[in-house]
């Protein structure tokens, strides 16, 4: 094992995020405290509790899932596209390092620059609202996995995509539907039957409502089955980085 | 001793279709320096690109000290520093931070003494805390060699590395690779400034078309192809060579006004005194004699002439 490597990868990663802290700590913590500005204080004043947790409380989990996801598949994706986009990335092709060791240290930096900027969001969500958390651990593993997964998500839409605008595909169009009509804002039973049936075909309510689970006790679906989609997720994320690796898929001629 | 590079048989064809290497086998001794000269598109860098692990070879086998790049990737690239051609650098990193990154990604510990002996060395000390898109083309060429150089490699392949480099450089450049080799660094460069293999290499190899031509000790390479040319300037200007002088294989050139006469330098007798007679024989006055030696440039547009 290259350790130094992994080391030397990773750190170089963290470092990025140092230089650019506005856009990466900054500006999600703008944009969240704006949702519970307008959801939370706003409309929320307004609303009923949802399942016995006042409203803001309950959108908190989901805006805490709306940034780990943007954030580990913004990193995720960034890290490995721009040095194939500058052609640095003849020196990690040339290196003494395997896949498994280049994976850690790009996807590792991701998710822990995911988790930092969570775990600030979750700070700033107990500044707006009460916020309980029922089951730590829970809370604790859901956010590592739902990280390390996401941020090998973005891993793979880095090596697949060609263009910027490919790069921006996933965090830009797919992940803000998914997260809206994910139960983010709203308990699912909320929806009339049909679109409830549609929700259960979108991955992130699993996530969403796990996570939520872990709060206060209340789930759209099993905490259990959340629990399984995150795990069948990142174990087909790290299959299709396996496959990337030995095909050399976009990296190597 | 067995050869530190051993390429056998090396073949690459892309998907498009194109064959980049047809066949490549190639040995490169330990602490030599080899050039390899070729036109673009010639296939070097693609050799290069599969001997440090960039480029997948179609066929044959690359072996580094012994080890195959393939299966022992982690023993070979370990040894292997590359300058590519391209300078790409990390716009927003620091000339220490980049090369102290180099360093870490080979499995090295950090080594600030180092790292600065070879800032120091690279003249690039001063600009240590530059951020890299800040710098000269020149400075960017220095800082890739100084990420080569961080992990102390022991073949250090160097594609095209005076590209765009002006005079001053390109002779920093050439002192540097003198001390590489003296320090026991193995170097190949390509390049297709001719000059520049002339100047610094040990041995030359020549490729197109993704075939080796040749390789040959510089030297022996220059005497072997190395034709010299007599050229007589003829006082009055004759219409056709004299019969006398048709053994000698001359051609006449410039309305008559000259003749050229080529001849091996390396052979035991040039002939020029008996051709010389032989003019004075036939009646023609010279008004000047001049000899001209190919260079290595003659040799290589020969050769990669006949490859078309």
């Amino acid at each position: 094992m290259n350790l130094e490597a992994i080391r030397s990868i990773y750190m170089f990663e963290m470092a990025r995020m140092r230089r650019t802290l506005l856009q990466s700590v900054v500006s999600p913590v703008i944009t969240t405290s704006l949702y519970f500005v307008v959801f939370g204080a706003a409309i929320g004043s307004r609303m009923q509790e949802v399942e016995g947790v006042s409203y803001g409380a309950f959108i908190a989990p989901g805006l805490i899932m709306l940034t780990l996801l943007n954030q580990c598949i913004g990193n995720g994706s960034f890290g490995i596209y721009f040095p194939k986009f500058t052609g640095t990335i003849y020196e990690i092709l040339s290196a003494p390092v395997s896949m498994i060791e280049i994976v850690i240290g790009y996807v590792g930096a991701a998710a822990t620059k995911g988790l930092i900027v969570g775990a600030i969001i979750l700070a700033t969500a107990s500044f707006f609202v009460d916020i309980s958390i029922a089951h730590p651990f829970v809370m604790v593993l859901f956010f590592v996995l739902t990280a390390v997964s996401f941020s090998l998500f973005g891993f793979m839409i880095g090596i697949w995509a060609k263009d910027f605008e490919q790069l921006n595909l996933f965090p830009m169009l797919i992940i803000p539907p998914l997260v809206f009509l994910g139960g983010s804002f709203y308990s699912i039973s909320m929806l009339p039957p049909f679109w409830q049936a549609v929700s259960h075909f979108n991955p992130v309510l699993y996530l969403v409502s796990g996570f939520r689970w872990s709060f206060y006790e209340i789930a759209d679906v099993s905490p259990v089955v959340s629990f399984l989609t995150v795990l069948a997720f990142l174990a087909v994320c790290l299959a299709i980085t396996a496959w990337i690796f030995k095909t050399g898929y976009k990296l190597k001629n | 001793m067995a050869p530190i590079v051993s390429i056998r048989n090396l073949t690459k064809s892309y998907a498009t279709g194109f064959t980049a290497l047809k066949g490549v086998d190639l040995d490169i001794e330990e602490g030599e320096i080899l050039a390899l000269l070729g036109p673009n598109g010639a296939g070097k860098t693609t050799m290069i690109s599969i001997v440090c692990g960039i480029v997948t070879p179609s066929g044959g086998t690359v072996t580094v000290a012994g080890n195959d790049v393939i299966r022992d990737f982690r023993k070979t690239r370990s040894i292997i520093g590359l300058v590519p051609q391209e300078l790409t650098l990390d716009a927003f990193e620091t000339v220490w931070n980049t090369v102290a990154f180099s360093r870490g990604l080979h499995g090295c510990r950090p080594d600030p003494a180092l790292i600065e002996r070879i800032l120091r060395d690279l003249s690039l000390y001063d600009k240590k805390d530059t951020m890299l898109r800040h710098l000269s083309g020149g400075m960017r060429r220095r800082v890739l060699i100084a990420k080569a150089l961080s992990y102390e490699p022991k073949v250090l392949f160097l594609d095209e590395p005076t590209a765009g480099v002006d005079v001053s450089l390109r002779k920093d450049m050439w002192q540097l690779v003198e001390r590489l080799r003296a320090s026991g660094v193995t170097i190949i460069l390509t390049t297709h400034y001719i000059e520049e293999a002339e100047e610094i290499a040990d041995r030359i190899g020549v490729i197109n078309h993704g075939e080796i031509l040749l390789v040959e000790d510089k030297r022996a390479l220059m005497a072997k192809l190395g034709r010299k040319q007599l050229t007589v300037e003829l006082a009055e200007p004759v219409a056709a060579v004299p019969e006398a002088l048709s053994p000698y294989g001359v051609a006449l050139r410039d309305d008559g006004t000259r003749l050229v006469y080529e001849f091996d330098r390396a052979g035991e007798r040039t002939g020029i005194a008996s051709l010389l007679s032989a003019l004075s024989q036939a009646g023609l006055r010279v008004r000047d004699v001049s000899t001209e030696q190919s260079s290595l440039e003659d040799i290589f547009v020969a050769l990669v002439g006949e490859g078309k």
